[in-house]
């Protein structure tokens, strides 16, 4: 039995920006022909590096966990390791991660991202001496961090927010808000309510509109928004 | 080119697990500690892991840790040093309570405890049944491990150099180790990294192979630069190849699926491994699995419309068990394999997934080249070949051997750095030259070589011959052909010249590692004429006088393979554990 395969080109409207010689970013139209066992739109990536290898992206597990390959694609951001080229209609438009600066190309610079994941404390704090053995938590105590530990740090929610491109350097944003409740919910942590303080401000937690653009971004199907609105609730119920 | 200079008490090169476990270690004693990484810390590769990590904490049934470091010998097929698995095992539990107290989610039991699961070639009461003992966080424990060490070095403060690509190590004439030089990325501006100690932490080069389950950034960046700074490297011809990648994609699936009760079959519908491991069946030993699911293939029961692979079944499992404890496989095969296995196998096939050897080193992390440690250098992890996991590697062994041995290498630093005097060695010029020069080559380079052709070589070369099974013809051919490639990699071309973020320079330098990395492998493989573990060959087939082809008389010792003339020498296998008695030699069964 033979397997035919059609001839499958994937037509690209990247965005290009090299400071070291592009006065301007601009948009390169490129088409490449793809190979039968090309899935993903990172493979097509790939691809077509091999050919100019001055494309410039960052990518490593490509199967959605480490959360380097993050980009704009046809308007919405995404993992290109997790996309169905096919699923694509053409020509493609990848630009960088809106709202932070561009590097080069298809690379952001994340500093601002990971300065408000640093800011929410991102670590267990637990002052009790560690018992011997482990802490204990009941199977249900442990689902409540389902949904929240699973983040992959890949900034697609941030930067797919209208208020955290308004205020990079003052609203922690959904990924840092995630990860500030999922600290909340661990009943290992025992700084709720500084944790709880570190929020409250007018810009920290309170710009979320419920926009929701997060939620329709994410590709770990996370959501940040109910996490905000769970800390938005144990706000109210401690002023009562 | 200018170079800049910055001086640390450690240098730490990789943020995987091993790294970031040291890294707490060296950051908490106070001492001013660099970490170098060429991704962001939580996209190292040890994210990827899946099915969990070792410890006979016996939460759901009785277990004990010379019991483990029993099933790690004989997984290891003898070639495992005995002291290093006993340091390991023993020290299981206690890591994975740290680990639990650094806020790691783990799984957990109705009293609380941490969830543990079976996994391949882990038995109770020395060899008899599986026993749970991987402690899993769903199928996500790599991810949350990563995740929970780099929490706790933001708590620790340590200092990180993110996106900075190390290029060489850098000695003095007397040998000891100076320090790294590395390039940002985002400038291409090349430092000197100063200390009194330097770990390796760099993970594995499983990208030497054309189907792999690692990641693009595991390129044994480590294993390349020990090699070219004069270090040899150990056991280089063991690689385990994973019994279950996705078809095609290469995209892995955890064993956990087989713990949790997953079963492999033919085009038979047959769950083969009955007879291949009438015990342990699905859970026997990776190679072995991997070797039956092969044979299988080869004797025409594969699966599919080429027949090239078999099916891993879990369409008999309560659908929760699968949303609960295998979450994240559910969206792999949907995403990887188009099947969503609460309704349809999943279409596997052994895949290139962990290098067994690596830098050598005892327990406490410190290199050992000749019988004694290289002065402040250190290795942990896949790059480091300490070696407990010797021929074969069991499930769930590498991420307790990045927290064992990222931790002990750590502790040995401290110690080491404390009895440093305070004035640091003059850096030779010569070192740093010869770093440069590699990259002055790549910014001038004409007419030459394209990285992503050669690599591409080199990969389909290796796959085509070091793969699950050899063949003595085949792997002499390797040899040959490799030497050939190498040529190419010295003469690689980019036409990307940018100094701004230039991943086309960052591929021609990895392919630099790599290269050394196939070599090494090839070169070791082709010389080992038995089979044992990983490493299984025609001409040393199974028979009366050497059960599974393996031969003791002749090779019951690890491989040392030189750059410097392609030259190999050997050195015993450490049967002597610390304070247990030795576990004799058996032929391997599951």
């Amino acid at each position: 039995m033979t397997i035919e395969h059609i001839a499958r080109t994937a037509n690209f409207r990247i965005y290009r920006y090299d400071p070291d010689k592009d006065a301007a970013p601009y948009m390169q139209e490129i088409s490449v022909e793809l190979d039968p066992t090309d899935r993903k739109l990172l493979d097509a990536l790939v691809r077509l590096k091999s050919k100019d290898d001055s494309l410039s992206f960052r990518r490593s597990c490509r199967e959605g966990v480490c959360g380097s390959d993050a980009m704009n694609i046809n308007g919405k951001n995404g993992l290109a390791c997790l996309t169905d080229i096919d699923s694509l209609p053409q020509p493609i438009t990848l630009r960088p991660l809106p709202g932070l600066p561009v590097i080069r190309d298809l690379i952001v610079d994340m500093t601002q991202f990971f300065k408000q994941y640093h800011s929410i404390k991102p670590y267990v704090v637990n002052n009790t001496p560690p018992p011997e053995r482990e802490r204990l938590q009941s199977p249900e105590e442990r689902e409540e961090l389902n949904g929240l530990y699973e983040c992959i740090l890949c900034a697609c929610c941030s930067t797919a927010c209208p208020s955290f491109w308004w205020n990079p350097d003052k609203f922690v944003g959904p990924a840092g808000l995630l990860a500030a409740y999922r600290f909340i919910a661990d009943t290992r942590d025992e700084e709720t309510n500084e944790r709880l303080d570190n929020l409250e401000d007018p810009y920290r937690l309170f710009r979320c509109h419920t926009i929701m653009n997060c939620v329709d971004v994410c590709p770990k199907s996370l959501n940040p928004t109910k996490a905000i609105g769970k800390i938005k609730e144990l706000m109210l119920s401690r002023a009562v | 080119m200018k170079v800049a200079k910055r001086t640390f008490d450690a240098v730490i090169v990789g943020a995987g697990g091993a790294g970031m476990r040291a890294a707490v270690t060296l950051a908490e004693s106070g001492l001013k500690t660099a970490v170098i990484t060429k991704v962001f810390p939580t996209r190292s590769h040890t994210v990827a892991a899946q099915g969990g990590v070792s410890a006979s904490l016996g939460n759901s049934e009785p277990d004990h840790w010379t019991w483990h470091m029993y099933d790690t010998v004989k997984g290891s097929d003898w070639l495992g040093d005995q002291d290093a698995i006993e340091f390991m095992c023993k020290q299981a539990p206690q890591v994975v309570v740290e680990l639990e107290h650094y806020g790691m989610p783990f799984d957990r039991l109705d009293n609380g405890k941490i969830y543990q699961r079976p996994f391949g070639g882990h038995m109770s009461n020395f060899g008899e049944k599986p026993v749970r003992r991987a402690c899993a966080a769903a199928d996500r424990t790599g991810h949350a491990m990563l995740h929970a060490l780099y929490q706790r070095n933001v708590r620790a403060n340590t200092q990180f150099f993110v996106e900075w690509l190390a290029l060489d190590l850098l000695r003095a004439p007397d040998g000891r180790v100076l320090g790294v030089l590395a390039m940002e990325m985002e400038t291409g501006e090349v430092t000197v990294f100063q200390a009194k100690a330097t770990l390796f932490a760099t993970g594995g080069a499983g990208r030497i192979y054309y189907s792999s389950t690692n990641a693009f950034i595991n390129t044994g960046d480590g294993v390349g630069m020990a090699a070219r700074a004069g270090i040899p490297l150990e056991d280089m011809e063991f690689w385990q190849f994973h019994p279950t990648g996705v078809a095609g994609a290469g995209v892995l699936i955890t064993e956990g699926v087989r713990g949790e009760g997953g079963i492999l079959r033919n085009s038979d519908g047959e769950r083969f491994m009955e007879r291949y491991a009438p015990n342990a069946k699905d859970l026997a030993s990776r190679d072995v699995v991997s070797r039956a699911m092969v044979t299988e293939i080869n004797e025409g029961r594969g699966c599919g419309p080429a027949k090239d692979h078999v099916m891993l079944d879990i369409t008999h499992l309560d659908p929760h068990t699968i949303m609960q404890r295998l979450p994240g496989i559910r969206e792999i095969s949907i995403q990887f394999a188009g099947v969503d296995p609460i309704k349809a196998p999943i279409p596997v096939v052994p895949t290139c997934h962990y290098q067994m050897g690596g830098i050598p080193t005892n327990y406490h992390g410190e290199v050992v080249v000749d019988g004694a440690s290289v002065a402040g250098f250190y290795a942990a992890g896949e790059c480091a070949c300490a070696s407990v996991h010797g021929a074969n590697r069991l499930g769930t062994n590498s991420l307790l051997d990045l927290l064992v041995f990222g931790k002990s290498s750590g502790e040995s630093m401290v110690e080491f750095i404390r009895k440093e005097p305070a004035a640091l060695q003059e850096v030779p010029q010569a070192e740093i030259d010869k770093s440069l020069a590699r990259v002055n080559r790549l910014n001038t380079q004409t007419h030459g070589a394209d990285v992503h052709e050669t690599r591409l070589a080199m990969q389909r070369t290796m796959q085509a011959h070091a793969g699950v099974f050899r063949f003595k013809d085949m792997l002499q051919q390797g040899v040959d052909k490799i030497l050939e490639i190498e040529k190419q990699v010295a003469q690689t071309e980019i036409k990307d010249k940018s100094q701004v973020w230039n991943t086309a320079r960052i591929e021609a330098l990895e392919l630099d590692n790599l290269i050394e990395v196939a070599k090494a492998t090839i070169v070791s493989a082709n010389a080992r004429t038995e089979s044992r573990g990983a490493h299984v060959r025609d001409d040393a087939p199974d028979t009366a006088e050497h059960p599974n082809g393996r031969d003791d008389a002749n090779w019951l010792k690890h491989s040392l393979w030189y750059r410097e003339g392609n030259r190999l020498d050997y050195k015993p296998v450490k049967l002597e554990p610390l304070t247990v008695e030795s576990i004799a030699l058996k032929t391997r069964a599951y």
